[in-house]
């Protein structure tokens, strides 16, 4: 459901609207306008091995056209606050698995996306950073940004004020109203 | 108009291998190399048979059976018949050289009798067939040849064989367009995941492909001017020392056009392996969801 979400899939059935347009049939070329309006943090990070840990949390913003200028502040101010200011040159295979995450993160939300979805973003991180991670994510909210989190830790979500929840059981979506505040201990996918 | 050469050192970062690495320049260097000497050779062969049939077109040859012994008179009633501009007797001497290569020592001798030979020009654009009837009939027992028929079969010849030089260079052309969609195939297999990241971020198939072709223009153009410099030094030593290969082809000798031509083979291979590798990115990239 996420890959429908963030566009890397299509639709075999169903329709998919985002941002007020129908996308179910959208041509390709028009695909990665929207896919530049969505963060992603995925489970396994998806950083590029090669490409610093700067080069990959600038990656969106130079797709998107900006300047070095434009790259060089940005990039440093979000990796200094995921606190990987002094790992910026390094590269993912010497990161440890919560540094990667923190990467990803960090390129998920550099260039202010309209829609982030996070795969267990918070899967690797300790308990502080998890929290310094909800915040980020309640304020890009705050400011506009829909988030859409995908998590077995449903503690986690319970204790951000406002959330929605939508559970996923066996492949089929319970209560799709998002009223469900305090859903049942999950036995399959949440 | 280059801007496809030149890429900022983040986007050089996001392929990670250098340009250079792999066969992709040594084939198109040889590719290059071997349609340039091809290429060399047809347009050599096109100056032969141009040379050859303007030398042959207007001229004429007459042999008079009864051999020297009124040449003069022969010589004379071939310069009056109308249309013939110049007619020259060859003399026995060479006549009896060129028998020598042949037929050894025996050529020489005076017992073998050699016909005269009378070798004329006609009027550019004048009748030859007529004339060289009129000189027949003025000089009776002569057999006239036109050149341009007894050398048919040689620029017939000439001509397939350039045909054969265009045919091949078309292959070799489609040869290297096949090695460079290899290429690109193989250089987006070994980065579809960072294919994959850079289009879940929005980068379109152009950013993509950009970054691809680039890559392989950089390959093609430095493989075609390696092969072009080996098939112009190849060409330069043959050139040098082809007195005898340039007695061969009557003298012939690469114009500056045919120059200029094979001047513009590398670029012309660097255009077609840009084009062909954006175009196989492309249809690969279109090809995936």
């Amino acid at each position: 459901m996420l890959k429908l979400l963030y566009l890397a899939q299509r639709p075999t059935r169903g329709r998919i609207a985002l941002f007020g347009e129908e996308l179910t049939d959208a041509s390709r070329d028009s695909l990665p306008h929207f896919r530049r309006r969505i963060g992603v943090v995925f489970q396994d990070f998806r950083l590029i091995r090669h490409l610093s840990a700067f080069d990959n949390v600038a990656l969106p913003l130079r797709i998107a056209g900006a300047s070095e200028e434009e790259v060089e502040g940005p990039v440093r101010e979000m990796l200094a606050w995921v606190g990987l200011g002094d790992r910026a040159s390094a590269r993912p295979p010497t990161l440890s698995g919560g540094e990667q995450q923190r990467v990803a993160i960090a390129r998920a939300v550099i260039n202010r996306p309209e829609l982030l979805v996070a795969d267990e973003p918070t899967g690797n991180v300790d308990a502080d950073m998890a929290r310094r991670l909800l915040h980020l994510f309640t304020t890009l909210n705050g400011l506009g940004t829909t988030v859409v989190v995908a998590t077995h830790d449903v503690g986690l979500i319970s204790a951000t004020p406002g959330a929605q929840m939508i559970r996923l059981e066996n492949g089929a979506m319970l209560d799709p109203t998002g009223a469900l505040k305090n859903p049942p201990p999950p036995r399959g996918a949440v | 108009m280059l801007d496809w050469l030149f890429a900022s050192p983040a986007e050089r970062r996001l392929l990670g291998s250098r340009p250079l690495r792999g066969p992709t320049p040594w084939v198109i260097a040889i590719m290059t190399f071997s349609i340039m000497i091809v290429a060399a050779a047809g347009l050599a062969l096109a100056e032969t048979a141009a040379l050859v049939a303007a030398g042959t077109q207007t001229r004429y040859s007459a042999q008079i059976p009864a051999g020297g012994r009124s040449l003069a008179a022969t010589l004379e009633a071939i310069r009056s018949v109308p249309g013939v501009t110049k007619a020259e007797a060859v003399p026995e001497a060479d006549m009896r050289k060129i028998l020598e290569r042949w037929l050894g020592p025996a050529g020489a001798s005076s017992d073998l009798p050699v016909p005269a030979l009378i070798i004329f020009d006609v009027r550019a654009g004048a009748d030859g067939q007529a004339i060289a009837r009129r000189a027949e009939a003025a000089v009776p027992g002569a057999k006239v040849i036109a050149h341009v028929e007894a050398l048919g079969p040689l620029l017939r010849s000439l001509c397939a064989l350039q045909w054969i030089a265009v045919t091949l260079v078309l292959l070799l052309g489609g040869a290297c367009a096949a090695a460079v969609v290899l290429a690109a195939r193989g250089a987006l297999d070994t980065h579809r995941f960072t294919i994959e990241v850079m289009h879940g971020i929005g980068a379109t198939d152009h950013q993509v492909t950009h970054l691809f072709q680039r890559k392989i223009a950089i390959d093609a153009l430095t493989g075609s001017l390696a092969g072009g410099l080996a098939a112009a030094l190849v060409l330069i030593a043959l050139s040098a020392g082809a007195s005898f290969a340039g007695e061969l082809m009557g003298g012939a000798r690469l114009g500056t056009a045919d120059l200029v031509v094979l001047a513009l083979i590398p670029v012309a291979l660097t255009a077609l392996a840009t084009v062909v590798a954006r175009t196989a990115v492309l249809r690969t990239l279109r090809a995936a969801v």
